[in-house]
Formats: structure tokens, C-alpha cells, sequence
């Protein structure tokens, strides 16, 4: 509740948020996909629970008019005290490893100001979309207000019609590599997991325009 | 800051020149503002006559062909691979593209900025040379063209061509036809007309060559006069004789009938004349090696070792394709001529995946097309439809042979793939544990779909029911068409209810006569040839067959003929039927070659007059042949 108390009273929100909710302000307009800024992102974190594990790092790169623009990308390493033996092995994060780290307060407000008003791009969405919230939140900020296309969600939709309501079926990213023939090299670090679904969108996309999809919005509602 | 995308772009650079040359930094400050491209297939990265791009392109993966426009005609300048550059004209010239730049597969490609990269050009020498070679190589063509001021014709052709022949030993004619000193005129023309060759060679009693004599030693030195038809041979042949062994190469074949201005070279044992005369090769012999010739091709595929040689075996087949119909060859010849080098280059990648694998199959199996493959109709390149079917074993064991076959058809499914042929969207593929089964569980499978009909089992036996034997052991693949056959006899619903599929396509036409386009996505507009018009010819000569209990002909065509045979009084609407898909194969395959792709969508505002009522008249035997259909199997009461 004490996030919804707080939406009321804006004064106490840090000059980044603010800005950063002004993008909000209007009702998007829907945009061919090519004018669209999307951005790919993906976290690493210390595990699988959203209330104590942490976000260990973000990666995160745009694509704009098509194209994965590499100068527009991101790669954060987060001070983390909450740290889980069992996951370092999955991503090689360890607490102290060398790499330049900022605490998650700066880490968030850098994300914030990178991402603006793009459209987020996630495998499995919602794990990072909670994730990130979550921080945020005890950061006393609001939620992402961005749109989020998650890439597995997508990519179902560019399957055969005789296979698209086997719901049961999961894609994982691996999936979805070696489908679209996405060279796997540095999954499960962050910054090469947000690439690898940034080339998985846009090959999802090129598949997809071949049935419908052709502005943003109707990214959001296929059938 | 660290930045993992930049490492990993930066790793892949520096294995290809110029980017092998420079410094560690440098390259990653270049790799942190490259930009990543998806080009699908046969999509453009520019386009001939558009201004420069602000960046040149290294192909990361796939391949990007260059293609030049000249004389209304594209020429192939070249194909880049995974590390090739291109788009390299803003560096050098920055005036309009002289080419245009297309996937030739679905490809990514990293676009570097001219402005980014220039610094290291002007330090750096050798990164110039390189830039500058590239460059000039791609630029060849045009180079020649305004120069010399001629057309450049086919010596692009041939260019490319040569990658794939040039260097291969010359197939030569065996056996020549010889005689000895002691003949006349008379007698060798007599033999030589007799035989139907241009040419006869002279031997001595060891067969060692002396000389040679061609229809045009008896048009100049006979014919003119100068010489009676009872001469001997001696006073008229050409001599000393050129030879050479048998390692020549096409390319220096070509070289030495320049040279020597000769149309005839003769092979004998060791290359010289005091050898056995083992073979002839003339000019005539040449040309056909040059991949226009379908038997040549099928030859050429048994040497290949590796599938994406194959590739450009299929890129010839296309060439010979789109002569075909320039000649205006007749329909069912250019089918079983494309289909027949076709399932050649199928069989051979097949060949390859299974000297590929470690072990010897387990037991027989039969590798199945199907769809317009298995019907032996497809004429460009579609997707892979296919399927195993391998012998029962043992319980116990099934698991591990079906495991087996699997790894067998992932090998062919990417084999076919770089071949150029996507894999099926569908997943209709042997890779595909439901298309890879025992033959029992196929004919269960096969049984299912007929005793319960569902639209999904429709639409999958009207793919599966075409099938044919590609590899392996047929009589597996036999058995299961009877398994088809004795369930059509069992049951008429199931081919009542395929009827109903077929009366189902989408029609052609309005009600005013106007032809209905896609009403949305990419193809928007178009008119979708294949399950408008082509489709209900399809089905409808499929149902009827099965219904007749024709076995073994699965070719749309063949079985139109099948079917006029055994039902003449309804002969005239199967041969129009016939003809109707004859000209509407064609008209689809001109239209893929014209825009390089399956040719399944026709954009109607291309098209002239005569081409759209061309097509108009095909509608009326799809009419005639659902009315057929409708009747025959009282399909108005399941409509």
C-alpha cells in the first residue's frame, strides 16, 4: 500500500522518475516497428525468489530501425550483500570478481534514464519485469511503466498453427537459439543473453510480418 | 565500462583481414558501435543506383549476394560468406551503389561506419590495400564493361560457373570414331555420316593419333574441288594432331581449342601423340560441360563431397531452369528433368549424412518427400517436407533406432537446408520424432487419420498421402501406400471429407469476375496462385486416383492422364484440368525466378492483360472439377 500512497504525492520522487514518468504522460501511439525504440534487456540475479533474491546485474541493448545498435547498450554490475552459493554457477557473478560495481540505487536510475520510453523486450518477461519492479520499489519508486514484448510469447506465435495452442510446450532461450540459429555464445551472462533476444526479436518479427504483425501495437495482440 | 557485446563482436573481427591487423583497442572501439542487421532472405542490404550507405557491411553469418544489373539482365557478381566484406564504396568512391547487395539466405550482417573506421585507414597501409583489393574484385565487371566498351554477357556467368567446373577434369568422348591411312575421302564421309559425327581420326596400327579430319576439311579442301572424294585420307587431314591426357581441366580445354584454333582435341594415353588414342573432346563437348545439361549436373552431384558445393549445383539448376522456359520446353518435360537432378542432389546429401554417422543403420529405412516434391512438381525451391519410415525391431530397441534415424535426419535437414531449402515451418520434417516412426506405427498413424477424420488429419494425409521414395528401401515405403489404399477401400468418408477440403479452398474469382487478393499481412494484394487454383487441382486429382485405386502415380499431371483413361466421358475435363495446372506451374515458376522466391504470391499489377486472362481461363476447369467432386461424393450433404 505504501507505494500507492506515495503515487499521490509526487514531490518525493527523485528528479530521474519524475522525468522518466512524464514519457508516460499521453497515450502511446502506436508506431510501425521501424520508428519504434526497442530495447532487449535481461538480468542476472541471485535467484529465483522476488522477495529476497537480488537483481546481480543488467544488460541491455536497443534496437532502433531494425537494426541492434551496440553503441546504445548498457551493462550494469550491482553491490549485492544478498548472495546465493547455488546460482554463481549459472552466471559467474560472484560478490567481489573485479568487475566495477555500483550499488542499486545509482543502478536503477541509470536503467531508468537509459531505457526512456522504449519498448522492452524480455525472454520470459515477467521474471525480469517483477524482478526489476521489486527494486524499485524498495528504492520507494513506482513500477516500469513501459511496454514489455516477451520474445517467448512471440516466437509461439510464429509456429505452425498445429502446434501454436500446445501450451504445455516451453521455449526456453536455448529453444529459441538453436531454432533461429543464434549462435549461443555468452548465455547467461546478462549482457549476452539481451543481445541474443534482440537478434531472436528481430528474426521473430521478420517471421512474423509474413503472417500480420506490422506496426508495434500489433506486436502486443496477436492472435 | 564493461561491454560484453562489443568483446564478442570485436572476437569475430579480428579472425578476418582487415581487422586481423589492427591493434586490440582499436578494433573494440570500432566493434562498440557496430550495428547488427537481420536480412531475411532474398531482402536488400541496397540497392543498385541508390546513393551510398554512411558504413560498409562484414557478413556475420549467411551469405549476401552482389548482384549487377546491366542489359536488363542481373548478373551474380558475387556471394559473400561469413567474414566478407562489402558496401565497401563509401570508403573509396561515396557515389551511388554500382550493385545491389541481397541475402541470398537469411543473414546478419554488422554495418561499420565509414567515419568510424576512416582514422585506421589513413595510419594504417595495409588496411587500405586490403579495402582497396576487395573492393576493385567486386568491381570487376563494370570495370570491363566501360573500358573495353562491350557488354559483359555471360563472362560473369562463367565466372561463377568456373568455381564449380572450371577445374574439374573435362568428361571426353570415349571411344572415337578412327580409321586407317588406307581409306578415301569417300569411304570416311560415308562413315561419318553414318555414325552422325563432325569429325574422324586418323590412327596407325598401334592406335597412336596421325591426324584428324572435320566436316570443315571436307567443305574447304573436297567440296571446293581442290581435292577428289577418292583422295586418301592422308592428302586431306590435319596434321600433326593436338593431344593432351585425360587430367585436363575445363578451364585449359577452353585454353588449348583457343590456341591451337581447333574444334577437336584429341585424349590419348600419356598426352603425347606416340601414345593410345583413348578419347575426343571438342568445342561442342565443352559448352554442354558448362552446367547446362541436366545429365552433366547429375554427374557432377555423384562427385561432390561436400553439401555446400551442392549449393551451387542448385544454383545452376536454376539457370537451366529459366532456359527451359525461354525455350518454351514443354510442362511435364521440364518437371521430370528438374525433379530428376533434384532428387539427385537430395539422394547425395542424404549419401553424405549417412557416411557421416558412426554407425551403419540399424535396420532398413526409406527416406520420403512429400507434397509437391513427392508429386515430383516442385520446380523452385519451397521447404523441406519429409519424413523416415524405418523397419519394425524389437520393442526394446525402438527407442534407440528411432534416436538414430533422428540424428541421421537432423544431418539431412540441415544438409538440404544450406542446400537453400528452408526447413518447414511446420516442422514436417524426419527431425521430427512424430515424422520419424517404425513402419507399424506409420501405418497406425496412417490408419488414424483415415477412421477419424479430423481438418488437422485432412490437411496432413493430403501432404503425407503424396509421398514418395527418395532413399533407402522402397518396398517399406510400398507397404504403407497399400496401408493407404486398403483404408480408402474400407471407407468413403474419408475421401468425402477430403473432397470437402478441396471444395473448401478459397476461390479464384468474384462475383465480378475479378480476382480475389490476400486481404492481409505481407502478402496483402497479392493473388495466392497455390491455394486458390493450383491447390483444388491438386486435391481433386489426389481424391480421385485414391478413389480409382491407381497406385503409384502420384504426379498431378499423370494422374489426370490416368484418370481420362479410365473415365473417358469425363476425359475433356481432365485434360483441361491437365493443362490448366501446366500453365499455372509455369506461370508460378516465371514469377518466382522474376522476384527469387517461391513464386506463390503474384502481385496482379505486374501482370499485363494478356497474362491475366491467360490465367482466367484456368478457373474455369477448377470449377468444372469441384462440381465433379460434388457430385461424385454427395458432398453438398457434409458442406
Amino acid at each position: 500500500m505504501g507505494f500507492w500512497s506515495k503515487k499521490n504525492n509526487e514531490k518525493e520522487y527523485p528528479e530521474f522518475w519524475l522525468k522518466y514518468l512524464s514519457f508516460f504522460d499521453k497515450k502511446r501511439k502506436d508506431q510501425p516497428i521501424n520508428t519504434t525504440r526497442f530495447v532487449a534487456f535481461d538480468t542476472e540475479t541471485t535467484g529465483f525468489d522476488y522477495v529476497n533474491d537480488r537483481v546481480l546485474s543488467i544488460g541491455a541493448v536497443a534496437i532502433n530501425t531494425y537494426v541492434v545498435d551496440v553503441s546504445d547498450q548498457i551493462e550494469i554490475y550491482l553491490k549485492q550483500e544478498v548472495f546465493n552459493e547455488d546460482t554463481v554457477e549459472i552466471h559467474g557473478i560472484r560478490k567481489n570478481n573485479g568487475l566495477a560495481k555500483i550499488s542499486e540505487k545509482s543502478a536503477l536510475k541509470l536503467f531508468i534514464e537509459y531505457i526512456g520510453n522504449a519498448v522492452l523486450i524480455a525472454h520470459h518477461a515477467e521474471f525480469d519485469r517483477k524482478m526489476i519492479n521489486k527494486a524499485l520499489q524498495r528504492h520507494g519508486l513506482g513500477t516500469l511503466k513501459n511496454p514489455i514484448l516477451d520474445t517467448g510469447v512471440l516466437y509461439r506465435k510464429t509456429k505452425h498453427i498445429i502446434y501454436q495452442d500446445d501450451l504445455n510446450v516451453h521455449y526456453s532461450l536455448d529453444d529459441l537459439c538453436s531454432d533461429l540459429k543464434i549462435s549461443k555464445s555468452d548465455r547467461h551472462t546478462a549482457s549476452g543473453d539481451a543481445f541474443i533476444t534482440a537478434l531472436a526479436f528481430l528474426k521473430i518479427v521478420s517471421r512474423l510480418k509474413k503472417s500480420n504483425a506490422v506496426t508495434t501495437n500489433d506486436l502486443f495482440y496477436l492472435k | 565500462m564493461k561491454n560484453t557485446i562489443a568483446e564478442r563482436i570485436q572476437d569475430f573481427l579480428k579472425q578476418f583481414p582487415p581487422f586481423d591487423i589492427l591493434k586490440k583497442d582499436e578494433l573494440l572501439a570500432i566493434s562498440s558501435q557496430v550495428k547488427v542487421s537481420y536480412i531475411e532472405k532474398s531482402a536488400h542490404v541496397f540497392r543498385q543506383d541508390q546513393p551510398c550507405h554512411d558504413e560498409f557491411y562484414v557478413v556475420r553469418e549467411g551469405a549476401i549476394g552482389l548482384y549487377r544489373n546491366f542489359d536488363k539482365e542481373q548478373h551474380l557478381v558475387d556471394i559473400c560468406d561469413a567474414g566478407d566484406l562489402f558496401g565497401l564504396r563509401i570508403m573509396i568512391i561515396k557515389k551511388n551503389y554500382r550493385m545491389s547487395a541481397v541475402a541470398d539466405e537469411e543473414s546478419i550482417v554488422y554495418a561499420i561506419s565509414a567515419k568510424t573506421f576512416e582514422p585506421f585507414i589513413e595510419e594504417n597501409k595495409e588496411v587500405n590495400k586490403f579495402l582497396l583489393g576487395t573492393f576493385a574484385s567486386h568491381a570487376r565487371d563494370y570495370y570491363t564493361e566501360t573500358e573495353k566498351g562491350q557488354r559483359i554477357d555471360n563472362t560473369i556467368s562463367i565466372e561463377v560457373a568456373q568455381d564449380l567446373s572450371a577445374l574439374r577434369s573435362i568428361s571426353y568422348r570415349k571411344k572415337p570414331e578412327t580409321c586407317s591411312l588406307d581409306h578415301s575421302v569417300k569411304d570416311i564421309a560415308q562413315k561419318m555420316t553414318k555414325k552422325r559425327v563432325g569429325y574422324i581420326v586418323i590412327v596407325d596400327d598401334d592406335k597412336y593419333p596421325m591426324g584428324i579430319i572435320t566436316d570443315v576439311d571436307l567443305r574447304t579442301k573436297v567440296a571446293t574441288g581442290m581435292f577428289e572424294i577418292t583422295s586418301s585420307v592422308a592428302e586431306i587431314m590435319v596434321a600433326p594432331i593436338v593431344t593432351y591426357s585425360k587430367k585436363l581441366t575445363v578451364a585449359e580445354a577452353q585454353i588449348a581449342l583457343i590456341k591451337h584454333n581447333v574444334n577437336h582435341l584429341c585424349i590419348t594415353k600419356d598426352g603425347t601423340r606416340n601414345s593410345k588414342l583413348i578419347g575426343i573432346l571438342s568445342d561442342h563437348d565443352l559448352l554442354v560441360s558448362f552446367g547446362n545439361n541436366p545429365s552433366v549436373l547429375i554427374k557432377e552431384i555423384k562427385r561432390i563431397k561436400k553439401p555446400k558445393k551442392l549449393r551451387y549445383i542448385r544454383k545452376q539448376l536454376e539457370k537451366l531452369l529459366k532456359s527451359y522456359l525461354e525455350q518454351d520446353i514443354p510442362t511435364a518435360h521440364i518437371l521430370s528433368l528438374i525433379s530428376e537432378v533434384n532428387e539427385a542432389l537430395l539422394a547425395r546429401v542424404i549419401e553424405l549424412a549417412q557416411k557421416d554417422m558412426e554407425t551403419l543403420p540399424p535396420v532398413g529405412f526409406s527416406f520420403l518427400v512429400l507434397g509437391s516434391q513427392g508429386r515430383r512438381e516442385q520446380l523452385l525451391i519451397t521447404d523441406q517436407d519429409n519424413a523416415i519410415v524405418f523397419e519394425d525391431v524389437k520393442e526394446e530397441e525402438y527407442e534407440s533406432t528411432q534416436q538414430y534415424f533422428i540424428r541421421l535426419a537432423n544431418k539431412i535437414t540441415k544438409g538440404l537446408h544450406s542446400l537453400g531449402y528452408e526447413y518447414c515451418p511446420a516442422e514436417m520434417m524426419a527431425s521430427n520424432p512424430r515424422w520419424c516412426m517404425s513402419s507399424s506405427k506409420w501405418e497406425t498413424q496412417f490408419r488414424d487419420w483415415m477412421t477419424t477424420p479430423t481438418p488437422e488429419s485432412t490437411l496432413l494425409s493430403s501432404i503425407f498421402f503424396d509421398f514418395q521414395c527418395l532413399y533407402g528401401d522402397e518396398k517399406i515405403a510400398d507397404a504403407l501406400s497399400d496401408v493407404v489404399f486398403d483404408g480408402v477401400n474400407k471407407s468413403n468418408r474419408f475421401l468425402a471429407l477430403l473432397g470437402v477440403s478441396a471444395l473448401q479452398k478459397p476461390s479464384p474469382l468474384g462475383f465480378f469476375k475479378q480476382f480475389l487478393v490476400e486481404q492481409n499481412g505481407e502478402h496483402k494484394d497479392t493473388f495466392d496462385i497455390k491455394t486458390r487454383a493450383m491447390m483444388v487441382l491438386i486435391d481433386a486429382a489426389r481424391i480421385l486416383t485414391l478413389h480409382h485405386n491407381i497406385k503409384g502415380v502420384n504426379n498431378t499431371l499423370l494422374r489426370y492422364a490416368k484418370l481420362s483413361e479410365l473415365e473417358p466421358k469425363n476425359a475433356a475435363i481432365f485434360e483441361s484440368c491437365a493443362k490448366a495446372f501446366r500453365v499455372l506451374i509455369k506461370f508460378r515458376t516465371r514469377q518466382g525466378l522474376l522476384h527469387n522466391d517461391s513464386g506463390r504470391f503474384i502481385k496482379l499489377n505486374t501482370l499485363g492483360k494478356k497474362d491475366k486472362l491467360k490465367l482466367k481461363r484456368c478457373f474455369r476447369p477448377i470449377r468444372d472439377i469441384q462440381e465433379l467432386l460434388r457430385v461424385r461424393f454427395q458432398l453438398n450433404t457434409l458442406l
